[in-house]
């Protein structure tokens, strides 16, 4: 067991990092640009926008404080509903979710654009070092929360607030989750995330265990023994394989790159051809950031077609401004090459997903990432009772209770792999109803 | 084609459209610029014992992201010799003898008002405009609105300045006085040829919060100002209106206040000016916008039929009644277009918060709120806050009563409609 609590921050990261690279996408709005923007909110009632937002922060509101310049104040309101609003401002796929509901859209007028003012409100606020939260008067309760992702990170400030003692328990030895190992860097890089789970921290109390797994280093009877309740938010397991390339040089899982490419360095010396395998968003962030990294070409391949892929359509565009490919309708059977990939075994599909015969080809590649999704952790809880998993995933309820009393669950090990604001808003509820539990039950 | 043509109280212009005296007119070259660009005439800054500035003289209040939607000055009458003043009048003058130059005058004594006026006519004025208006500085030593305000000072020097004027002499008024027409009405004794209103309003533009001290800040202290830009045009527009149908006042008028389009130029002239005067559009845009009033005036023209300005002057002045007068049982509702609606519901909430109460959400779950128009009052808050063109309409209704005023329900003539919106 290993009960140190490392440094955290971004003298934890190493200095060299290939991400360093990356440009923002969305660059921040200056004061001015940020009061601009504000005035054209029409302040709606009852906003679209909010309801939009899976962690509703009131966006209305805190637009208007930035259009009247109580910027502490909105990003008190951005943080009130999302604590992680500052990496949420960067990262979310606003375009689907407040922005794609603006009203403006509805009479062909440019959409306000709310992730960049609730970066400029919460970046404020961070810079400045503003502080808005108080832990609680202590209760005497505890609990721990497995995975030290956005969505425990959520959790565990609520319980903070509501005066639980919490401990986050990480395999890894860098905080911040996905946020801090997956985030494309061109919306956030990791030393930024690490930085906001050192601001979330300065609530106080939140104990750190770095580097511990669960079933090696910890048992969950040893968890329940010393919790009052669990927070499961371990996220989701490694990158599917394809068969066959697990031995060659030069094929990647796409989650696995990303992450050597944001806590250290990735060598695309020579790479003159990257092949990226799927049609999600993980396929979505690796074609821009190869293509970003000066890869010569970068192909993605996809069993459906660009219509039907569950990527955004906004992110392809963005990938197809950087010179990037789609071919559609290819299904991957296996690798070309020796020591070293060269291609991809591929058959074509129809219409209906069914291989066309004699449609078997290769697509020349001398480097291959497989985004084909990630394993689910389901079988990580065994030997929590009445846990119920199902498809892979922790099975909860609507407030994140699982089948096991005292344990609670949110992120994408219960949703299967969401956005990192459903992740956030997962984790706060799921708090609240934590809290109520170790209060005595929803009248306490 | 519109003739554009302009004679107001004698001063002749090819178009209504004067600056203002202010900063915009201090100078020959300026005015010059300024007649080239295309507009008709000038008042010269006003000239009197040249003064001493203070710097820092300007103000603004900014709402909602647009800058200056009214501005307020605390500089003073002309700081140029005038000596110069007048030899660029008289420059102006022989460049563009058919664009007209009207001299603002403000002194104290009668000898000093007659060779004021000599001097200007010399020089090649047009008209003058006495400057009984100016609501800082200059009226705490008796001059500016200190005569504006005193109907029988204000007489008494427009009769000198008539006396001693072979040219047309304008009073321009000021509105920082309850009632307007006494003021006009002692120019109109004095002799005056016309008015010109509104001059600046005296005003406080602001307050720096961190500093805590007043703005414009002139070292640690500030003064008021004068007010003036878009926010003052309904001052303007209503003073204008109470002197255009007082049947007692017969002068011309040059409208002045907040006039920054075409659009405000033809408000002002139905309401009786038979010129317009602007300043602050000027001082935030400069004077190449006379190209757009004088193009939108005329396409207004040609659009309703009128061939000069003349036929224009005054029109909307007898749309005007004392509330007593207006019809109780005229009825409208709010009408929302469903197919231009964007769901904001910025409608609902002022109807709920800031009117009547009769805007709800559709039970139904579309996000186009319902009128009730049972409820409906009519009083076009939803329309001014709505942000979608033309997506509310104020309907008229016909409730089968015939008309009736206060007035006349006062003395038993009329029924009254039942009240909406008064449970």
């Amino acid at each position: 067991m290993n009960d140190r609590t490392p440094a955290t921050g971004a003298a934890a990261l190493a200095a060299e990092r290939t991400e360093v690279a990356f440009k923002d996408y969305k660059p921040p709005y200056t004061a001015h640009q940020a009061s601009v923007e504000a005035f054209r909110c029409l302040y709606c009632e009852d906003a679209p926008c909010i309801k939009a937002c899976p962690t509703g922060i009131d966006i209305p509101q805190f637009i208007r404080k930035i259009a009247t310049g109580n910027v502490k104040g909105s990003a008190r309101t951005i943080f009130e509903s999302n604590i992680l609003g500052m990496s949420c401002a960067r990262v979310c796929p606003v375009e689907v979710l407040c922005v794609g509901d603006c009203v403006y859209n509805e009479m062909d007028q440019p959409p306000i654009q709310i992730g960049k003012l609730q970066r400029f409100a919460t970046d404020a606020a961070f810079e400045a070092g503003w502080s808005y939260f108080e832990a609680g008067p202590d209760t005497g309760k505890s609990v721990g929360l497995i995975g030290a992702g956005p969505a425990s990170l959520a959790a565990a400030h609520m319980l903070r607030r509501k005066g639980h003692a919490c401990t986050l328990y990480d395999k890894r030895e860098v905080v911040g989750g996905l946020n801090t190992t997956g985030v494309a860097p061109y919306k956030m890089k990791a030393d930024r995330s690490v930085d906001e789970v050192n601001w979330l921290l300065s609530i106080g109390e939140i104990e750190l265990k770095l580097g511990v797994e669960i079933g090696k280093d910890v048992t969950w009877d040893d968890l329940r023994a010393r919790h009052d309740a669990l927070f499961l938010g371990f996220g989701l397991g490694p990158d599917r394989y394809l068969p066959g390339g697990e031995d060659l040089a030069g094929v990647y899982g796409a989650v696995d790159f990303i992450e050597q490419m944001k806590l250290g360095t990735v060598a695309l010396d020579g790479v003159k051809r990257a092949v990226v395998l799927g049609g999600g968003n993980t396929a979505m962030d690796a074609i821009r950031e190869l293509a970003g990294l000066g890869v010569e070409e970068v192909v993605l391949a996809y069993r459906g077609d660009e219509a039907r892929m569950s990527g955004y359509a906004h992110e392809f565009a963005a990938a197809k401004l950087l010179g990037v490919r789609g071919l559609w309708g290819r299904q991957p059977i296996g690798f070309e090459g020796e020591g070293q990939v060269t291609g991809v075994r591929c058959l074509r599909l129809d219409a209906q997903k069914q291989p066309i015969e004699g449609s078997e080809h290769v697509i020349e590649a001398d480097l291959v990432l497989l985004a084909i999704g990630q394993s689910k952790l389901g079988e990580l809880v065994q030997g929590l009772g009445g846990v119920e998993v199902e498809w892979g995933k922790v099975v909860t309820d609507a407030r994140g209770a699982t089948g096991c009393p005292g344990v609670f669950a949110g992120g994408d090990c219960a949703n299967g792999g969401k956005e990192v604001v459903n992740a956030v808003a997962e984790g706060r509820d799921a708090a609240l109803a934590i809290d109520e539990m170790l209060r005595g039950g929803a009248d306490a | 084609m519109p003739d554009l043509t302009t004679n107001c109280a004698g001063i002749k212009s090819p178009n209504p459209f004067w600056l203002a005296s202010a900063p915009p007119a201090n100078s020959g070259a300026q005015v010059m610029r300024a007649f080239e660009a295309g507009w008709g005439g000038a008042v010269w800054k006003t000239l009197g014992t040249p003064i001493q500035n203070v710097s820092s003289r300007f103000g603004a209040l900014h709402y909602r992201g647009t800058r200056a939607v009214g501005l307020n000055n605390i500089e003073l009458i002309t700081d140029r010799p005038l000596e110069v003043n007048f030899r660029e009048i008289y420059e102006v003058k022989k460049r563009f003898p058919d664009h007209a130059v009207v001299v603002s005058l403000m002194v104290e004594t009668e000898a000093e008002w007659q060779d004021m006026i000599k001097r200007s006519i010399d020089a090649g004025a047009d008209g003058l405009e006495l400057n009984f208006g100016c609501p800082h500085g200059m009226c705490e030593r008796g001059m500016g609105s200190a005569v504006g305000q005193e109907p029988a000072v204000n007489e008494r020097i427009t009769s000198w300045a008539v006396q001693y004027s072979t040219v047309p002499v304008l009073v321009k008024l000021t509105p920082n006085v309850s009632d307007i027409l006494p003021h006009g009405h002692a120019a109109q004794r004095g002799g005056a040829h016309g008015v010109s209103l509104i001059n600046t309003i005296k005003s406080i533009i602001g307050v720096d919060i961190d500093r805590m001290t007043i703005e414009p800040r002139v070292g640690d202290l500030s003064s008021n100002g004068g007010y003036c830009g878009p926010a003052v045009k309904p001052i303007a527009l209503h003073m204008l209106s109470a002197l255009s149908r007082d049947p007692g006042f017969n002068l011309p008028i040059s409208g002045i206040g907040g006039v920054s389009t075409w659009r405000d130029a033809v408000e002002f002239i139905l309401l009786g000016a038979s010129s317009v005067q602007v300043c602050t559009e000027v001082m935030l845009r400069g004077y190449r916008i006379v190209e757009d009033m004088i193009e939108g005036l005329e396409d207004y023209m040609r659009t309703h039929g009128f061939e000069t300005l003349d036929q224009m002057v005054g029109r909307a002045v007898s749309t005007y009644s004392e509330w007593g007068n207006l019809d109780l049982n005229y009825e409208t509702v709010a009408k929302i277009d469903p197919e231009k609606c964007i769901g904001c519901y910025d409608c609902m909430v002022a109807c709920h918060d800031g009117a009547h109460q009769c805007i709800h959400k559709d039970p139904t779950g579309i996000r186009v709120p319902v009128v009730d128009e049972s409820e409906c009052v009519g009083c076009n808050l939803c329309q001014i806050v709505c942000p979608v063109p033309d997506c509310i309409s104020m309907v008229e209704v016909d409730n089968g009563y015939t008309p009736a005023t206060w007035n006349q329900h006062m003395n038993g003539e009329a029924a009254l409609r039942p009240k909406k919106g008064a449970h």
